[in-house]
């Protein structure tokens, strides 16, 4: 009986099972597409709550249409909240690049208002809503209805949070590198948002209206 | 990253540590303006009535809000085909196609959803 030995000869170097021309990568330098790419997947789950109101909009059992208990001029304002949200984020972007800590904070401070301000106006919306009788329970059409815009507000709340969290994280750590990235990464969700808000505004409430 | 370090990696592989474009003040302040503007419209086609046509009315309110989500995923989520060697621009593309695929499919399939329920009232009144 032999001995399983190793077969290369003493004194040559390990052999290598692995393509070695992989360079380094700096740390979180696929933070961004990752991102992106959950931002692209939240866009699906959103697809398929779209397509789901597309289908049972019309259905009203007898119950509310958009016409009954949609209020445009309040859509209006909700909007213009989410809309000027975005754009102070921005400034709050620029500002990271040029490193002005307060400045940073400063707009992210204005833009969490705009966005609390916003999920604000809708929870007065859905309360009064509610309270007319148009509850999620009433027809297909408002299932649909709340489920959509519902899980928009339940996004915007989070990026609230998030916001906070890292408004924290700045005033105490400083603009570090991970904190810019951060910063980024919520800066995609947050105007990924402002684009799921233009379809609901559109084909959830003006395209309502002309039902 | 500084800059030492870029000048140690290859040319090509230069490039990696860039991130998400960043937008400037310009490009900010264009891309809000055009979506105030392209948001504005709509609302007011809307509470105004002034395209009497439903069906012209919704065509044209969808058209603008297609526009207006091009000038954000432009303006403010900086899409374009140099980011992250273009692969921000092809997962976005491919998306698109699936949200195509879902929600036209969706309304496609469901679009005879109520064709076997019992007459409502509405129809009843304008059977003979």
């Amino acid at each position: 009986m032999t001995v399983l030995t190793d077969t290369a000869a003493p004194g040559t170097p390990a052999p290598v099972f692995y393509v070695a021309d992989e360079h380094e990568h700096p740390e979180g330098s696929s933070t961004y597409l990752g991102f992106w790419i959950y931002v692209m997947s939240d866009c699906l789950i959103f697809a398929c709550l779209f397509a789901a109101f597309g289908v049972l909009g019309g259905n009203y059992a007898a119950g509310p249409a958009p016409k009954d208990v949609f209020e445009l001029p309040i859509v209006a304002v909700n909007t213009a909240m989410l809309l000027l949200s975005s754009i102070t984020y921005g400034f709050a972007m620029l500002a990271m690049d040029r490193n002005k800590v307060g400045s940073t904070l400063g707009w992210l401070v204005v833009t969490a208002l705009f966005g609390a301000a916003f999920v604000g106006i809708e929870l007065h919306e859905f309360a009064g809503l509610i309270h007319e009788g148009a509850t999620p329970q009433r027809s297909a059409f408002l299932s649909s209805f709340f489920t959509l815009v519902g899980t928009h507000g339940l996004h915007v709340t989070s990026g609230l949070v998030w916001m906070v969290v890292l408004m924290v994280q700045v005033a105490t750590k400083g603009l570090i590198q991970a904190n810019k990235r951060r910063l980024l990464c919520l800066s995609m969700f947050w105007h990924f948002l402002d684009v799921v808000w233009i379809g609901v505004f559109t084909f959830v409430y003006l395209l309502g209206m002309l039902r | 990253m500084s800059l030492d370090a870029h000048a140690l990696e290859e040319p090509d592989h230069a490039h990696h540590d860039d991130g998400p474009p960043h937008g400037t003040l310009q490009s900010y302040l264009i891309g809000f303006g055009l979506s105030v503007v392209l948001t504005a419209i709509p609302f007011w086609l809307i509470m105004s009535g002034v395209i009497a046509n439903k069906a012209v009315a919704a065509v044209t309110v969808m058209a603008f809000a297609f526009v207006q989500i091009i000038v954000h995923v432009i303006y403010f989520l900086h899409v374009d085909f140099k980011s992250e060697r273009g692969w921000t621009i092809m997962t976005f593309l491919f998306t698109v196609i699936i949200l195509f695929i879902t929600l036209s499919g969706s309304l496609w399939v469901m679009y005879h959803l109520t064709s076997n329920m019992a007459p409502t009232t509405a129809v009843m009144r304008q059977m003979p």
